[in-house]
């Protein structure tokens, strides 16, 4: 059996005497493409932030490749969250070329590859401020991508996208899947996520309901989805 | 060496958000102008001041001008929430809290390069008799006050009420600080001589609190900015 790439061992998070996530275990696999679904409120952005190390769990640990994750271990993840996590007075280039130094990213060609990838390129020199939804949202991918990690965390990454935006997305998850990429997506959007996920987690109150094989139609995962989730206002 | 690279890529940063923006020395110098102003007009009655009163004004302004400066400083941090980004990348998080320290210094240093001739002028206060002392009791001072409240502004950055918590929190801190550069500064005022033991006794304190503070915001920066 293939040892674990990450692993939530017993973790749970408090949130001012409110319960966010109970005792959760979760082993992830290198190549797997996990959707992490659930209504508002179940857990899955507090689960993503245990496992980007950007929220402490009140018990338990993470562990990367059997290990604490450490700062040399960070390099390994990538996060696309709600938020842009870039400088809105910095330019497109400007944010991927901060990022870049701090990952040691060397491949100087590696902030225009993904700008242009993005189709960002015509807009890297203007502040990061002045794009739109839809950019800032491309442009936070292109900041998750910049080292590129072995596990991409993403939080509602269709969020803000046209269809044009949505197609890249797909294209651009369906590429770091062949590469081997873990791959954890938070969304509520089935259809756009549905054919690129092999596992799907259902959480509810803060718990592991369901966690199987996903479908891989659109259908298939929303009425999956709706089983695991009933009773539970979205 | 990797530590050193990612303190210089942060404070690199601000500078260059801090070039184009001009929002916060700007408005900590304009912020410690007026404030000098009120002081002035206030305190100053046909030419003449209380003596040792320029010592006092200096500091407080450094310390109303330098909270603000904080807070415009972290609240960057803020809108799309970079400082998460900072903290997922695999640099030493400490490095984070020196990059943030280095740029309010040089925030600071701009600040006082405004404010020190101001009073001297304003107040009638002979403060650039000796420019390296001074230099040497602001430097420290400066040191002190922004890795306190370095310390805070990030802890604070999520937090709603984060500008009225920095100041109950920071100003009892930094007391020691803002008590010794006043005292170390007032050593510097005596003619026709500093008073050179006062002096480095305060400085020596100032030296001490600021081993202290740098050593124990090293140690708990990420303890407190990673979500609690």
């Amino acid at each position: 059996m293939t040892s674990p790439t990450l692993e939530a061992i017993r973790c749970s998070r408090i949130f001012s005497g409110q319960r966010a996530l109970a005792n959760t275990d979760l082993a992830f696999i290198a190549g797997q493409s996990v959707a992490l679904l659930g209504p508002n409120g179940a857990g899955k952005s507090t689960l993503l932030g245990i496992l980007a190390t950007l929220v402490r769990p009140s018990t338990g640990e993470v562990r990367l490749d059997g290990q604490t994750i450490g700062s040399s271990q960070r390099s390994a993840l990538g996060l696309a969250a709600h938020e842009t996590l870039c400088y809105g007075d910095l330019t497109g280039r400007e944010n991927l070329a901060l990022f870049a130094r701090l990952y040691s990213v060397s491949d100087r060609t590696r902030v225009d590859g993904l700008l242009d990838r993005l189709d960002l390129l015509e807009a890297a020199d203007r502040p990061a401020r002045s794009y739109s939804r839809g950019m800032q949202q491309r442009l936070a991918l292109a900041r998750a991508l910049l080292h590129r990690p072995r596990i991409l965390l993403l939080d509602e990454p269709f969020s803000g996208l046209d269809s044009a935006g949505v197609e890249l997305l797909r294209a651009i998850l369906a590429e770091e899947r062949t590469r081997g990429t873990l791959l954890i997506t938070i969304t509520h959007d089935l259809g756009a996520i549905a054919g690129l996920v092999d596992r799907a987690i259902v959480l509810r109150y803060g718990r592991v309901v369901f966690d199987g094989p996903a479908p891989h139609s659109g259908d298939e995962l929303r009425a999956l989805y709706a089983e695991q989730a009933r009773g539970v206002a979205t | 060496m990797k530590f050193v690279r990612s303190v210089l890529a942060i404070t690199a940063k601000e500078l260059r958000i801090e070039l184009r923006t001009r929002e916060v020395v700007v408005a900590m110098a304009f912020f410690a102008a007026l404030v000098l102003l009120l002081f002035a007009f206030a305190l100053v009655h046909e030419g003449r001041t209380a003596p040792d009163a320029a010592a006092g004004i200096l500091w407080i302004v450094i310390a109303l001008a330098g909270t603000l400066g904080l807070s415009r400083a972290f609240d960057r941090e803020r809108e799309g929430n970079p400082l998460a980004a900072l903290l997922l990348a695999p640099i030493d998080r400490p490095a984070i809290y020196v990059g943030k320290l280095l740029a309010m210094l040089i925030f600071l240093a701009l600040t006082e390069l405004v404010t020190v001739p101001l009073v001297a002028l304003l107040f009638d206060a002979p403060l650039l008799a000796h420019p390296i002392q001074l230099i040497a009791l602001l430097a420290l001072g400066s040191i002190g006050f922004a890795a306190t409240g370095s310390l805070f502004a990030g802890a604070l950055v999520r937090n709603r009420a984060r500008h009225l918590l920095l100041g109950i929190l920071l100003y009892p801190l930094v007391l020691p600080v803002l008590m010794a550069g006043v005292r170390g500064t007032q050593a510097l005022l005596v003619l026709p001589e500093p008073d050179l033991l006062v002096l480095g006794t305060w400085t020596r304190i100032l030296v001490l609190f600021d081993v202290a503070m740098v050593t124990l915001s090293l140690w708990v920066f990420e303890p407190l900015v990673v979500a609690e």
